[in-house]
């Protein structure tokens, strides 16, 4: 007998079940088909103005820094200020995602902006943030060519973009705009939730910044315009 | 090949470990922060309570389907490209990652934090055969050039001071200056963070352990607050995922009910850093992520736990609430315990796992306070738990023989009144005789108890003779 | 729970379940409970006692505790309501004995109904009679909450709310009142290291919270604690909340030769 049959042997030996109980079945059939929602948190349940709100103190408590802007347009000179008030070269990475494309990057003279993955060399990056979570201050990204995962990890200062009417209140409403995209059952290779910067507590648990992540994280709001 | 077990010298292990002054310094700075920590986050979340129940309800229908969702786990993890290897044991679990390391001709691994892999032995196994594990998370790393093991669930080197961490890089790091200062935990977290970012890149082969396994979607899930798990499945040619069968859930959305429980409980935090949902491998025009995806679920006794007393034990989400509430963690700390798991659910889940033979003290070793039971996200009546094992214990005359005879003696005059009055009556007496001061420094057959502690003497009559003596009056 | 007091005229009939350390080591716990329960109207009777079981049960030995809890039901069933001077026992009469009975068609609702009627003594003077003793005493005390009693029960604000009654008592907090003491029945001579370490870090507080008194609702672990104080030779006097609600709080504390 294989491992695997092994297993269920013992499982359905224990439960004292047969795997081909209807009953059973089409309880477990129902809850993936309709993957009712848990109880979700009063707390982000909250009209637009109040949500982005919320979601600014979230991502403050989180130990991460964050602007909300106007327009697009003003993206690449917030960008500016912030590597130069971190000291660091006016140089970012980012992916193919067409709406960091549409950035006016020119408009930072001294900005060089390169794209695709990091290998680690780059110290600041840019990413395109697929939605934020009110709740918990929570980046969601997606794995591909547009924002690739070494983008979240590798330099030392990851830039977010995200667009106000994308900050939804909980994770839920994520997973539904996931399934409306995607299909009903599909996942990107990878959703990152990124909820601050890389941190640790593992020194006589002193809680530090920067462990293998990124040591600051810098979320642009972008307002409906 | 799996993790020795020493659980059954725990008395003997508590007595080194209280003898232990660094430990001791670590065991009393961390204590503080995790209780107060979690507190404020729980009180922030006026649904925490609510979410809790929930947490349970569902664990428990999680678990009377646990093949239907494992089947539907199964079949979505290779419909989005992934491979699925069952491990009924440790060596079973060992031998499937070895034979994914030897195909891709790997030598280095770079490792998440996983408690199944502890469990399993596997970085032993892997240097037996010739392949480099390295632990990403700082505190595995830590042990790691310690030649440790975790002696917490989330903290592996709550019991290391910064002291000692120093002199464990400055001998492992060879190349490191003498005159460079680590007095600091900035500074050794800025040497660890530049020689492990060396590892992440050199790494051929990724393994990390899961937090969840999401059967709708055949993700695995994993928290971390470093980033080093993502660093270790996303460089690397392979990730490969152990796990434990107990951790698939059916949906994003019931992922999400645990997720709102564990950091809060865990750390104090909303949620952790990074929560991470990986599905498949790098998929076409992916620019990075991993070649191939593997996932080994190990069962290692826990179909067993299904349908019998412990299996309110598999809802455990290994937040380590409970030892974080425990005062006899607070006191030994989590290598008393002598095997993987420490705390109260390491005293329910190792006798489970390895037999209460060996197991079989740590149960024992509690003093029913409930602060665990009190604390536990999905509400495991570990206390109960505890007691059901003392019953297999009893049941099977496993128990010390000096107090299996204490407690029949004990059983024997309470089950017959009459003669329970006559004998305690003359027995306080004489005690009174000894402990005219009040107190008694030493008593024959109770060295436990006056090794420490002075024994109040008691009044000389029972409260059963008075009360008839005095009945007259009344 | 039945919180209501019967309406009947005549007074109610208590038994009083001493439990065996009272009944053993400090007899006068028992005649302080009994004389709160006299004060506040009741008729108080000691039925023939010895043990409620729960060393048995926590030691995984079933069949001695439900042998205990059946001669405890028989005992005891007959009075209005059953009373116990510590949280622990209660617990155990309360929530366990149902569990020892449990699908047992002749034991079941016998024990439940005892469990239903069962209360340690602080909620019984404070939630079900709802009285508040008038007693003195002169001095501050501290009090630790006993772990069965606070997890099990329940019971905090009672204690202190019949304490903030007393003349003269000044409640003093220490750190931590909640956190075990390290008694744990058997564990505190099973595990005496383990056991000592925590007395002796409750011990810290107690002496850290400068009251000079220590009042908790279990024996056991008043016991533990005082042997813990006066092998470290601190002064603080230690007794059960009983004895200072009963206006009883003169008599040599726990530990203290007798006058």
């Amino acid at each position: 007998m294989s491992g695997r049959d092994a297993i269920f042997a013992t499982i359905r030996k224990s439960l004292r079940v047969t795997g081909d109980d209807s009953l059973r079945r089409e309880s477990v059939a129902a809850r993936l088909e309709k993957h009712p929602r848990g109880i979700v948190p009063a707390r982000g349940q909250k009209p637009e103005a109040e949500r982005t709100e919320l979601f600014r103190q979230m991502v403050e408590n989180a130990k991460a820094s964050i602007v909300i802007l106007d327009s697009k347009d003003d993206v690449p000179a917030a960008v500016a200020a912030y590597l130069r008030s971190k000291n660091l070269p006016q140089s970012i990475r980012h992916g193919d995602d067409e709406r960091l494309s549409l950035i006016p990057w020119a408009k930072e003279r001294t900005l060089e902006v390169t794209k695709g993955a990091s290998d680690g060399a780059q110290l600041a990056s840019v990413s395109y943030s697929f939605a934020g979570v009110a709740e918990s201050g929570t980046l969601v990204m997606l794995s591909g060519a547009d924002n690739p995962t070494t983008l979240n990890f590798l330099p030392d200062h990851h830039l977010v973009v995200v667009d106000e009417r994308d900050i939804a209140g909980d994770y839920e409403t994520i997973w539904d705009r996931l399934r409306e995209r995607l299909g009903a059952k599909a996942m990107p290779r990878v959703v990152n939730w990124i909820t601050g910067p890389s941190r640790s507590g593992d020194i006589e648990q002193t809680h530090l910044l920067g462990a293998h992540g990124p040591r600051s994280l810098h979320v642009l709001v972008v307002r409906n315009s | 090949m799996s993790q020795p077990v020493n659980s059954p010298h725990f008395n003997a292990n508590a007595r080194k470990a209280l003898d232990d002054a660094f430990l001791q310094k670590a065991l009393a700075r961390s204590e503080k922060g995790f209780i107060e920590r979690r507190k404020a986050a729980v009180e922030k979340l006026p649904e925490y309570d609510a979410l809790r129940d929930s947490a349970r309800d569902l664990k428990d229908h999680i678990l009377a389907h646990l093949d239907l969702y494992l089947e539907a786990y199964e079949k979505n993890v290779i419909a989005s490209g992934g491979h699925v290897h069952w491990a009924a044991n440790a060596d079973e679990a060992n031998e499937i990652i070895l034979s994914i390391c030897k195909r891709l001709d790997a030598k280095k691994v770079a490792k998440g934090k996983s408690m199944i892999s502890e469990e399993t032995g596997l970085n032993a196994y892997l240097e037996e055969n010739g392949i480099r594990p390295i632990e990403t998370d700082l505190g595995e790393y830590i042990i790691q050039l310690r030649g440790e093991t975790p002696s917490h669930l989330i903290a592996p080197a709550l019991h290391v001071t910064k002291e000692q961490i120093e002199a464990d890089f400055r001998r492992a790091h060879v190349d490191l200056p003498p005159e460079r200062n680590l007095d600091e935990p900035t500074s050794l977290l800025a040497e660890a963070r530049a020689m492990l970012r060396e590892k992440f890149l050199a790494a051929d082969v990724g393994i990390t352990g899961a937090n969840f396994l999401i059967a709708e979607t055949g993700s695995s899930v994993i928290v971390t607050n470093e980033g080093n798990g993502d660093l270790s499945q996303t460089l690397a040619k392979a990730h490969i995922v152990i796990s434990s069968i107990e951790k698939v859930v059916p949906t994003r959305e019931d992922a999400g009910t645990f997720l709102r429980l564990l950091a809060r409980t865990a750390s104090g935090l909303d949620l952790s850093v990074y929560t991470t949902f990986s599905t498949g491998a790098r998929r076409e025009g992916d620019p990075d992520g991993p070649l191939e995806y593997h996932v080994v679920l190990l069962d290692n006794g826990r179909s067993n736990m299904l349908g019998g007393k412990f299996q309110e034990m598999l809802r455990c989400i290994r937040c380590g609430a409970c030892m974080n509430h425990c005062p006899v963690f607070h006191a030994v700390g989590g290598h008393a315990y002598g095997w993987v798991y420490p705390g109260p659910m390491g005293a329910v889940l190792t006798p489970s796992l390895v037999g209460v033979e060996k197991g079989g003290q740590l149960p024992n070793a509690s003093t029913f306070c409930g602060r665990c039971e009190e604390v536990c996200p999905v509400r495991i009546p570990l206390p109960k738990l505890m007691r059901n094992w003392r019953e297999r214990e009893f049941e099977r005359h496993l128990q010390p023989a000096a107090a299996r005879y204490g407690l029949g003696v004990w059983a024997a005059f309470a089950k017959r009144p009459a003669v329970y009055r006559a004998a305690t009556s003359l027995a306080m007496k004489m005690l009174r005789l000894f402990g005219g001061k009040g107190r008694l420094r030493r008593l024959p057959l109770a060295s436990g108890w006056t090794e420490y502690r002075d024994f109040p003497a008691p009044e000389g009559e029972t409260f059963q003779s008075l009360w008839k003596k005095r009945g007259a009056a009344r | 729970m039945s919180d209501q007091v019967p309406a009947a005229k005549k007074p109610l009939r208590v038994g009083l379940f001493a439990t065996c350390l009272v009944d053993l080591i400090r007899p006068r716990i028992g005649f302080a409970a009994a004389k709160l329960l006299k004060d506040a109207g009741c008729t108080v009777e000691v039925p023939q006692q010895t043990c409620c079981g729960q060393p048995a049960f926590n030691s995984g030995d079933r069949k001695t505790a439900r042998e205990l809890a059946a001669q405890v039901i028989e005992a005891f069933e007959g009075y209005d309501y059953v009373v116990l001077p510590s949280g622990s026992c209660a617990g155990q009469v309360s929530l366990h004995y149902p569990e020892l009975f449990d699908g047992n068609a002749a034991w079941s609702p016998r024990a439940k109904a005892l469990a239903a009627k069962t209360f340690e003594l602080t909620v019984f003077l404070s939630d079900i009679l709802k009285v508040t003793p008038r007693a003195r005493f002169e001095g501050s005390v501290t009090y630790h909450d006993s772990c069965s009693g606070l997890r099990e029960l329940g019971i905090a604000a009672q204690p202190r709310k019949l304490l903030a009654n007393v003349e003269g008592l000044d409640l003093i907090e220490m750190k931590d009142p909640h956190v075990c003491c390290g008694f744990g029945g058997t564990f505190c001579v099973k595990y005496p290291d383990v056991s000592n370490k925590i007395v002796g870090k409750k011990t810290e507080n107690i002496a850290a919270s400068g009251a000079e008194t220590l009042l908790a609702g279990d024996l056991g672990c008043l016991m533990n604690m005082a042997g813990k104080l006066s092998r470290e030779g601190r002064d603080v006097k230690v007794r059960h909340v009983a004895e200072v609600l009963a206006d009883m709080g003169d008599a040599p504390a726990i530990g203290e030769p007798e006058r």
